[in-house]
């Protein structure tokens, strides 16, 4: 084992983990695969962190281009990043997607030693995030940055901050109330116990004390941690309609009630101990539902995918201005690799935009002077200059989420809140009926305690518990398989759809392990000759092809000339050679190809480089698997790839080519017209109306660390292939809620059988309750695994 | 049994005393992030004299 481990060292990069060109950089014994691996080594070397390699094989990652930083030097942007200032000390809080290891944290929480102007540094690994102090006088943000930058951490700054500082406050305060709560379960209960033990006359006078301090204890039951209940009640009334909160807070209220009047007129001991131990077990319930993932975000829009800052000319001098600010006119400098943030036309300069984020396509698409670039391009090419014609709120992209067609939330309405509907008029009738009873029998003292009691013990908790605990149990078996859900009710959405629709790249093709493939013919000589131009270029296609050919030797060159995001040019062994788009070659040269990198050496046409598209493994299985669902493909490429998916999917399948993310949403629009519940799979920017329109949007990605657009779930590209076992679990997961619902409705009839005669003794209510909850709980835990085995999913 | 009284007494005040420590410690934020100081504590602090240690043997 030890021997493998030593082979595998060797032939990795010792930074980064990559296999090693073979070619490689070397300092000392240890071999990296690019210069920015080695730069990383150099500098973690100087400053005495090397400790970073000890803790992990291999822990960094692959150095990415360099970015254009100069918008940290804008007073207005660093104040909008800055958590804190004060004097001469700052805080900032960076997102930063490569953390992933121990040694992240070892080597980010040790930035003091590269330069001493950071005071200090503190991880939190689960999101990902790192709070930065440091002296601003002695080091600018970002100089901060760019120390980052150089170790291969690069934090992400966009125009939505993906820094979640505050967002859990909700989340704080129910906390806070299960504590109080607790609290006040465990004080009640103790307070309880000698009056279901009986009491000898002589500790009679305590019975008062325990009395008055149960009371005292449940009006912060009632109306601290009760709070939401009521508030939610008076509103879902206001509405004329009953959710699951209404019955739940009419018996809070009416324990409180004949609790604080057996205890005032001293009739009886009151039932304390059954509100504070339904409200503890209620805000449990709650607490389950709410617990989301802290690493991944559900809510993206297209503002996470923005930078904040975008480089302006005034003057004809760059200025770096934020996003929110640009008007109307402004004229925009885009280099290569940035992104157009709003709706302009081209004044000066050659583009070649890539506007996969927009429409899915992903061969650029070239721009003439005059013509309007939409937002959400990218430019592949040189620098262009760019008029705005309207501001980023209004641009065509934008217009997806500021879409007022997106579904009503309201609308949905949960079992829970059906099935409340119907308890609460079943316990009503019970309740006024056995009242009636009693006042015919001219006795109005069993009336008022046979009408309290039926309300108290035909509790509808088990309700409020089965489905949070159900769900959360379903939730953790789909996130062991690398299917993140975002809460509990969207799990009873998944179970409901009947419509799936999915899109074509990097849903069913993964770009992951994109494959190099050459059309034509080149010998082993010319191999190296394109690797020796290749090795010149930053671009990440000519990265790809490069470590594809993978060539032992390398040519100097004379004469080197990169377009940018066009191709390269230059003299080898006087050969000269071309390689990159079409229009760079010297000669017409006539291919079915359009995009990939063309080669022509000595004039002559030798072929093309192209990244093949992967289609994701086991497709035609999992299609087959879902063929009870209405299947659709929707796809923003052109129709190269029918053959394919036809081969796949049935021919019951509506698949359509050449669709824009408006079409794509209003696709799943008519679906839901025609009543059926929409599934859709996606994974881009270019999904992301229709993702948020569904039903249930998934969004599709080969590493959870990437950004995904705002969705429902997020399913992992390996686990695609569990899709039909997680709806049939979901399913089944509405069955057991079903079931145990109708367990409670036992346990129910028995307290009722007590209640209408007016003799439920307390001690039933508080032993009744928590064994109806135990066997829910632990009915719902029990069934969910024997589910989850059922479908292989444990 | 009237010291039945005092000891209800203390038994609610301990009780909110740990109460009022659970809500300290979480506003405080120490339960923001329960997974990073389970790695940080188990890096190494650095030894500083492995040079002069070095040193000792090649002379």
């Amino acid at each position: 084992m030890e021997d493998q481990n030593k082979t595998a060292t060797q032939v990795l990069c010792y930074h980064c983990g990559e296999d090693l060109p073979k070619v490689k950089y070397q300092v000392g014994d240890k071999d990296f695969c690019c210069a920015g691996c080695m730069a990383v080594f150099k500098i973690l070397s100087e400053n005495n962190l090397c400790n970073y390699y000890v803790y992990n094989n291999n822990p960094g990652r692959q150095f990415k281009n360099e970015s254009h930083l100069e918008y940290l030097d804008e007073p207005k942007i660093i104040d909008q990043l800055l958590d804190y200032k004060h004097e001469s000390s700052s805080i900032i809080t960076f997102y930063i997607p490569a953390i992933h290891c121990s040694s992240c944290i070892w080597l980010l929480e040790h930035l003091y030693k590269i330069n001493p102007a950071i005071y200090s540094s503190r991880i939190d690994f689960l999101k990902k995030q790192v709070t930065i102090s440091f002296n601003h006088d002695e080091i600018s943000l970002r100089q901060l940055v760019e120390t980052l930058n150089q170790i291969g951490y690069e934090p992400l700054i966009s125009l939505q901050d993906v820094v979640q500082e505050h967002s859990s406050s909700v989340d704080k305060a129910l906390v806070l109330k299960i504590a109080v709560a607790g609290f006040l379960m465990g004080n009640v209960m103790l307070f309880s116990f000698p009056e279901y033990f009986g009491l000898s006359g002589f500790e009679k006078q305590f019975q008062s004390l325990f009395g008055w301090l149960n009371l005292t204890f449940s009006i912060p039951a009632a109306f601290y941690c009760g709070r939401d209940y009521f508030t939610s009640a008076i509103t879902s009334l206001k509405h004329r309609h009953i959710n699951l909160d209404t019955p739940l807070a009419l018996i809070i209220a009416v324990l409180f009630l004949r609790t604080a009047f057996e205890i005032l007129f001293s009739t009886g001991p009151g039932f304390a101990d059954t509100l504070t131990g339904l409200v503890f077990l209620l805000l449990m319930g709650k607490w389950l539902k709410q617990r989301t993932y802290h690493h991944i975000s559900f809510d993206r829009d297209y503002r996470s995918y923005f930078p904040i800052a975008v480089t302006t000319l005034q003057n004809g001098k760059e200025k770096p201005v934020s996003i929110n600010e640009i008007k109307i006119g402004d004229r925009l400098w885009i280099r290569n690799g940035e992104l157009v943030p709003a709706d302009a036309i081209l004044m000066k300069g050659e583009a070649w935009m890539d506007m996969s984020f927009v429409t899915g396509e992903s061969d650029p698409v070239h721009k003439v002077l005059g013509e309007i670039i939409y937002a959400g391009g990218r430019q592949t090419s040189e620098a262009i200059e760019l008029e705005v014609i309207k501001p980023v709120s209004q641009s065509y992209l934008t217009g997806l989420w500021n879409n007022d067609n997106y579904k009503n939330n309201t609308e949905k309405q949960n079992f829970n809140d059906t099935v409340a509907k119907y308890f609460s008029l079943g316990v009503f009738l019970i309740a006024f009926a056995a009242t009636g009873y009693w006042l015919l029998q001219n006795d109005s003292h069993k009336a008022w305690s046979a009408f309290t009691a039926v309300i108290i013990v035909a509790c509808p908790c088990v309700l409020a518990l089965s489905t949070p605990f159900t769900l959360s149990a379903i939730l953790s078996v789909f996130d062991k398989k690398g299917f993140y859900v975002k809460n509990t009710d969207a799990v009873e959405e998944l179970a409901k759809c009947d419509a799936l629709i999915f899109d074509k790249t990097g849903t069913l093709t993964s770009n992951e392990n994109a494959e190099i493939g050459f059309s034509g013919t080149i010998s082993g000589e010319e191999k190296i000759i394109v690797g020796s131009l290749l090795r010149n270029s930053n671009h990440p296609l000519s990265r790809h092809i490069l470590k594809a050919l993978n060539v032992d030797r390398f040519y100097s060159l004379s004469d080197y000339k990169e377009v940018v995001g066009k191709g390269l040019t230059a003299k080898i062994n006087n050969h000269s050679i071309y390689a990159g788009h079409l229009s760079m070659l010297p000669m017409e040269v006539e291919s079915a190809r359009e995009s990939g990198v063309h080669i022509v050496i000595d004039h002559v046409y030798k072929g093309c480089f192209d990244i093949k598209q992967q289609w994701r493994s086991g497709l035609a299985q999992l299609i087959l698997k879902l063929s009870k669902l209405k299947l659709l493909v929707l796809s923003g490429d052109t129709d190269k790839d029918r053959w394919m998916l036809d081969t796949i999917f049935t021919p019951k399948t509506t698949i359509r080519f050449r669709q824009s993310p408006h079409q794509k949403l209003h696709a799943v629009l008519k679906l839901q017209q025609g009543g059926n519940k929409v599934m859709m799979l996606g994974d881009g920017l270019n999904d992301a109306g229709a993702l948020k329109q569904s039903d249930f949007g998934i969004a599709l990605t080969d590493n959870i660390n990437n950004f995904t657009p705002g969705c429902d779930a997020i399913l992992k590209g390996s686990a695609l292939n569990f899709l039909p076992d997680f709806i049939r679990l979901s399913k089944d997961g509405l069955k057991i809620i079903k079931i145990s619902f109708a367990i409670a409705i036992v346990y129910n009839c028995i307290g009722i059988y007590f209640a209408v005669q007016g003799t439920l003794y307390p001690l039933v209510a508080a032993v009744l309750m928590p064994i109806s909850t135990v066997t829910i709980i632990s009915f719902t835990t029990l069934a969910t695994r024997w589910f989850a085995r059922k479908n292989k999913l444990i | 049994m009237n010291i039945l009284y005092f000891l209800v007494g203390c038994s609610v005040l301990m009780a909110l005393i740990f109460l009022a420590a659970f809500f300290w410690a979480y506003k405080t934020g120490q339960n923001d992030d329960v997974h990073t100081p389970g790695i940080r504590m188990l890096f190494d602090d650095e030894v500083v004299a492995e040079k002069s240690e070095e040193d000792h043997f090649s002379s």
